[in-house]
């Protein structure tokens, strides 16, 4: 038990996505122009990787070396369309708003990096844990790019408007922003993380 | 190994056969709610809708929902695209029978955050457009000499929106037949006209010709 | 003339790395050199076109008379995979030397986001200067290779940043991956004047 609450926290600081392994940066810088749709991202994400982990730790020993990744991101896919579905039935705004970067969470790294480098190799539990700590450490990391800028670019946390009728400084939630608030948040986690 | 994959594949489009046969009922209810959240904000109280898409001469094709109540038409709510500053912007425009806009709403554009995507949240350019008069109001922004405030620092924008509904009254006046209906009774002024030629002493009428 | 605005619109306007958040994975991995940056561009290039081509017509003729838009991810995603793993064998058997310069790229391409990105733009977004809204073959080919140069012009104009950016002596926590975030921030403010021009 202890060992599955290690793997959880590991994914949340050590072994943290986006401030430490660098993977999937796509979705991290285009989603996260306010924090509600980071975090959503994050979940979405969450949901693909604890259910494609568990599945793929679960056939591995069936699937034969030569053909383990076509067979992997099949199976990732699957997940994927699955989350789709259930995103356009039960939150179509939200599914129109994160649009192209759902159907790309297949080609995530961070997905298919955990099948290979984790799943492959452990038992059904442990690689739910793994995939619930790195979707937490992604959603969290997401959440708190997205509300920096979200409070720097439209002056609001979480769609809470703290400014008045004023105009925030629009560059943070356009493209550049993504990336300058990221380079700047790395950089704060390398200061208090890494001596 | 080719049987594994070939399997695999099988295996997963099977569960996603199922899985969207399952959810193919809640997404179509979502998308059908939608739209009907998007007619009845632009259009006053109906008891029916009905989707409709039609093709004309000089605009092309046209998707409208024609709404009834008590087996009168009392709207259209139109589709309507025009290109925005970040990609197309297509609204929805209520407009009523007697051809005045009764409010629009933005169904998809891909305006700049905090700019032009200002157009679904700004309240002064939101509310002029509700009892907006197609024949009295100047449909363009200020500053082409319309009757149409912009939003700040998005004209280009409020032009394409502007644009719109421009376009949805023009598919309104052609879906509505002739543009004779867009009033009940025009008074026409023809005291400054000279109609010596059209009209001679013995003409009663007034030939449809003079109103266009 | 539409195709003259696809291809500003895709190079400059919304430049696939710097407006889009296509493959910024490989864009921060391999832009430390040029002549990898540039290596990586063309292989990119070529994959995005191919695939494409390929994922269209899977599009037309068969998910959609068959219904089975729904497989679309998948399908894609498979086609895209089984292309690279193609384009890798006969390039290998057909013209070494260029093996030799692309080779080492192209396993890499597969989960390249920007790949699977335009093949599903170019089936699903519907486009405000092209009439009807959807792209049709020969368009989609446009917007593709013209994706894949405004990769290449992004790629290759940061790999040149980032040559003199390893000689300058940066903070240390700033080094490394940090001040190429930010460089490519200043990049893109840049390219953002292109904005509104199509």
């Amino acid at each position: 038990m202890n060992k599955n609450l290690k793997l959880i926290g590991d994914g949340l600081v050590k072994n943290n996505p986006t401030f430490v392994l660098l993977l999937g940066m796509c979705p991290t810088l285009a989603t996260t122009t306010s924090a509600i749709n980071g975090m959503s991202m994050g979940l979405a994400t969450l949901f693909v990787l604890v259910l494609s982990n568990m599945a793929i730790s679960a056939i591995s020993p069936l699937v034969p070396d030569k053909v383990h990744i076509p067979v992997y991101i099949v199976v990732i896919a699957t997940f994927v369309t699955l989350l789709q579905f259930l995103m356009q039935a039960f939150t179509p705004a939200m599914y129109e708003t994160l649009g192209l970067f759902i159907p790309l969470i297949v080609v995530n790294c961070i997905v298919l990096g955990r099948a290979e480098a984790f799943a492959n190799k452990n038992g059904v539990i442990a690689s739910a844990c793994d995939g619930l700590g790195v979707g937490l450490g992604f959603t969290l990391a997401l959440t708190v790019l997205g509300l920096v800028r979200e409070i720097l670019g439209s002056g609001s946390a979480f769609g809470f408007n703290f400014i008045g009728g004023h105009d925030g400084m629009l560059a943070f939630v356009m493209a550049p922003g993504a990336f300058l608030c990221l380079g700047y948040l790395l950089v704060l986690f390398n200061k208090i993380f890494k001596k | 190994m080719v049987l594994c994959l070939g399997v695999t594949c099988l295996l997963c489009s099977a569960i996603l056969g199922v899985a969207y046969a399952v959810t193919e009922a809640p997404i179509r209810e979502a998308a059908a709610a939608k739209t009907a959240r998007s007619i009845g904000e632009v259009l006053p109280s109906f008891t029916s809708v009905e989707e409709i898409t039609e093709s004309f001469d000089q605009i092309g094709e046209v998707t409208y929902f024609k709404a009834m109540a008590d087996d009168k038409v009392i709207g259209y709510a139109i589709r309507s695209t025009a290109v925005g500053f970040g990609g197309p912007l297509t609204l929805l425009v209520g407009v009523t029978a007697d051809g005045v806009v009764y409010n629009t709403s933005v169904l998809s554009h891909s305006e700049t955050p905090g700019l032009g995507a200002k157009c679904t949240s700004d309240k002064k350019f939101m509310e002029q457009w509700k009892g907006l008069d197609p024949s009295v109001a100047e449909l363009s922004v200020k500053k082409d000499g319309g009757s149409i405030d912009a939003i700040t620092a998005s004209t280009i924008t409020s032009r394409a929106y502007t644009k719109a509904v421009a376009g949805a009254i023009e598919a309104f006046r052609a879906i509505s037949g002739t543009s004779s209906v867009l009033g009940p009774a025009v008074d026409i002024d023809i005291s400054g006209i000279d109609l010596s030629g059209i009209i001679t002493d013995d003409d009663a009428v007034v030939p449809a010709i003079i109103l266009q | 003339m539409e195709y003259f605005l696809i291809i500003i619109s895709a190079i400059f306007v919304n430049n696939i790395v710097l407006a889009q958040f296509l493959g910024i994975c490989p864009f921060l991995g391999v832009s430390n050199k040029l002549s990898t940056a540039t290596g990586m561009s063309l292989a990119v290039c070529f994959v995005i076109t191919l695939a494409t081509l390929v994922t269209y017509l899977l599009n037309m003729y068969l998910l959609v008379p068959l219904k089975i838009e729904f497989l679309q991810t998948i399908a894609f995603i498979l086609v895209i995979a089984a292309l690279v793993q193609m384009v890798e064998i006969v390039l290998k058997k057909v013209s070494p030397a260029l093996y030799q310069a692309l080779g080492i790229f192209l396993p890499l391409i597969t989960t390249n986001c920007a790949v699977l990105g335009v093949a599903i733009t170019v089936v699903t977004k519907e486009f405000a200067f092209v009439p009807g809204g959807t792209l049709n073959l020969a368009q989609a080919l446009v917007y593709a290779v013209a994706t894949a140069l405004g990769y290449g012009l992004a790629m290759i104009i940061f790999a040149g940043i980032r040559e003199h950016l390893a000689l300058s002596d940066v903070p240390k926590a700033f080094k490394g991956v940090p001040i190429a975030l930010i460089s490519v921030g200043i990049l893109a403010l840049a390219f953002m004047g292109f904005s509104g021009i199509v």
